[in-house]
């Protein structure tokens, strides 16, 4: 297994390093978006030659991030998707959704977290 | 210019064994524009992980999709594995190995019929799934289930195959073979069918690289992309190559996974060749504290499960990227110019998995 490392960027720097990982020849493998306590990480995933390299933004919900897909035209899905599930907007995308990617009963249902109380695990 | 008009295809269409919506932008019968929709079978899935604890979150993880189901769980115990700091017995990396080329055999068998389907060629399809039992069959009696396997967890897999079902799957894959090989030789070399498939829905090598393109869909335009190259499971250990080819067309996506079967089929008998004897599992404690990407390959591509822990019994992430999901751009690239009697043909070659894509 390959050793992994997710280097921590500034909102400002999505596009560049975007721009800078295509003209290495990377892939977009993924856009991913974890919720930690209020704040949002999303995860940007590149690939060359089966080396990842990742870039880990942390933003408010009521923070704004640019769109990939100028970049990365496939990015709108990731994109759309991190709208729907957590309700963070992203500026420009080629093609936006408008909130209607996912068809989901509560908005924004991924922005809430649901862990019930601490039990020690199973095979403590 | 002529009027364009809007077509709505799916999320109901004889073709779509799964939802997926298309607004085809036509000019006469050219598709001009295509917007695709999904969304109509999303479960939220990765959400149960604040609700299960990580070690059984591994039944969800393989309830994702009910034809790769196995290599969704190997994929999801792997990350936590990786995490965790485990190295589990080199038998059940081999076992792990063998079942999801089993899962792979099954799945592209699954497509082939459902392709020829969509051609009108009934009888084709029937043989696919005819032979596709032969691999059922054998999964069920191997770990139990033949569409939820159940087998992995988090430190091994929970059965073994003794040393005489092994030389069994052995024979009864040899026999498979010749079958395979009449079946694909209509796939590959029917005037017919290359009629219908050359030329029709090109994805260039760079698009196919950009968009995003993973597995079949990708390596049908030339992009060798395969992450059982990077050793996962008993890989490593395994000789084969990537099967590629260069037409970027539907014919070139069907060649890819016909020819990849045989490549299975190699594999499982290398499996069997070289695992060696010894436990298949191994006593796990505590919880995952930390993140990984998890990476395997899938009959569809590349499948990415992000596991992030901290040290409770409740994973933080479990973030799911589908090779559907991933090749849903490149799909709408390959509509854009096709002929609106193409769009059945060009979506099913992508082998769209829609439940698996929305979790």
């Amino acid at each position: 297994m390959e050793p992994q490392v997710i280097l921590p960027i500034s909102v400002g720097d999505v596009i560049s390093k975007a721009e800078q990982a295509k003209r290495d020849g990377n892939r977009l493998v993924q856009i991913g978006c974890t919720k930690i306590d209020d704040t949002f990480e999303i995860i940007y995933v590149y690939e060359k030659d089966y080396q990842l390299t990742s870039y880990r933004i942390t933003v408010k919900q009521d923070d704004e991030i640019p769109s990939i897909s100028g970049v990365y035209w496939g990015a709108f899905v990731y994109e759309n998707e991190i709208h729907d599930l957590y309700g963070i907007h992203v500026t420009g995308m080629n093609v936006d959704f408008k909130g209607t990617f996912y068809k989901t009963t509560i908005k924004h249902p991924f922005s809430v977290t649901i862990t019930k109380e601490d039990n020690p695990c199973q095979n403590k | 210019m002529s009027k364009q008009i809007t077509v709505p295809f799916g999320p109901q269409h004889p073709v779509l064994p799964e939802p997926l919506h298309l607004d085809l932008v036509l000019e006469d019968e050219k598709v001009v524009d295509v917007i695709p929709t999904i969304g109509y079978v999303h479960r939220g899935l990765e959400k149960l992980v604040e609700k299960r604890e990580y070690t059984e979150y591994v039944y969800i993880a393989e309830r994702i999709c009910g034809i790769c189901s196995f290599i969704h769980s190997q994929a999801y115990v792997q990350g936590i594995e990786q995490i965790m700091g485990l190295e589990i017995p080199e038998r059940a990396q081999f076992l792990r190995t063998i079942w999801s080329e089993y899962s792979r055999l099954h799945s592209h068998l699954l497509w082939l019929g459902c392709f020829a389907d969509s051609m009108g060629f009934e009888s084709l399809f029937m043989n696919s799934w005819r032979l596709r039992e032969h691999i059922l069959d054998d999964l069920e009696s191997t770990t139990g289930g033949r569409v939820i396997q159940g087998a992995c967890k988090v430190g091994g897999v929970r059965r073994d195959i003794t040393p005489e079902k092994l030389d069994e799957m052995v024979k009864g894959l040899k026999t498979l073979e010749g079958e395979l090989r009449d079946l694909t030789d209509v796939f590959l070399n029917d005037r017919s069918i290359q009629h219908r498939l050359k030329g029709v829905g090109v994805l260039s090598k760079e698009d196919a690289y950009y968009f995003g393109a993973v597995g079949p869909t990708a390596r049908g335009s030339g992009v060798a992309i395969d992450i059982r190259e990077t050793g996962y499971a008993a890989f490593g250990k395994i000789n084969f190559k990537p099967v590629v080819e260069q037409g970027g067309d539907c014919y070139a996506r069907c060649a890819v996974r016909a020819k990849e079967m045989f490549t299975s089929l190699d594999i499982i008998e290398q499996c069997i060749r070289k695992i060696p004897d010894g436990p298949v599992d191994m006593k796990v404690t505590g919880a995952p504290d930390g993140e990984y990407f998890s990476r395997a390959e899938q009959p569809r591509g590349e499948v990415i499960h992000y596991i992030k822990g901290n040290g409770k019994k409740n994973l933080v992430r479990h973030r799911v990227r589908t090779p559907t999901f991933t090749n849903i751009p490149p799909l709408v690239t390959l509509l854009k110019g096709c002929q609106l009697a193409d769009v059945p043909v060009i979506v099913l070659s992508i082998d769209p998995c829609i439940g698996c894509a929305e979790r």
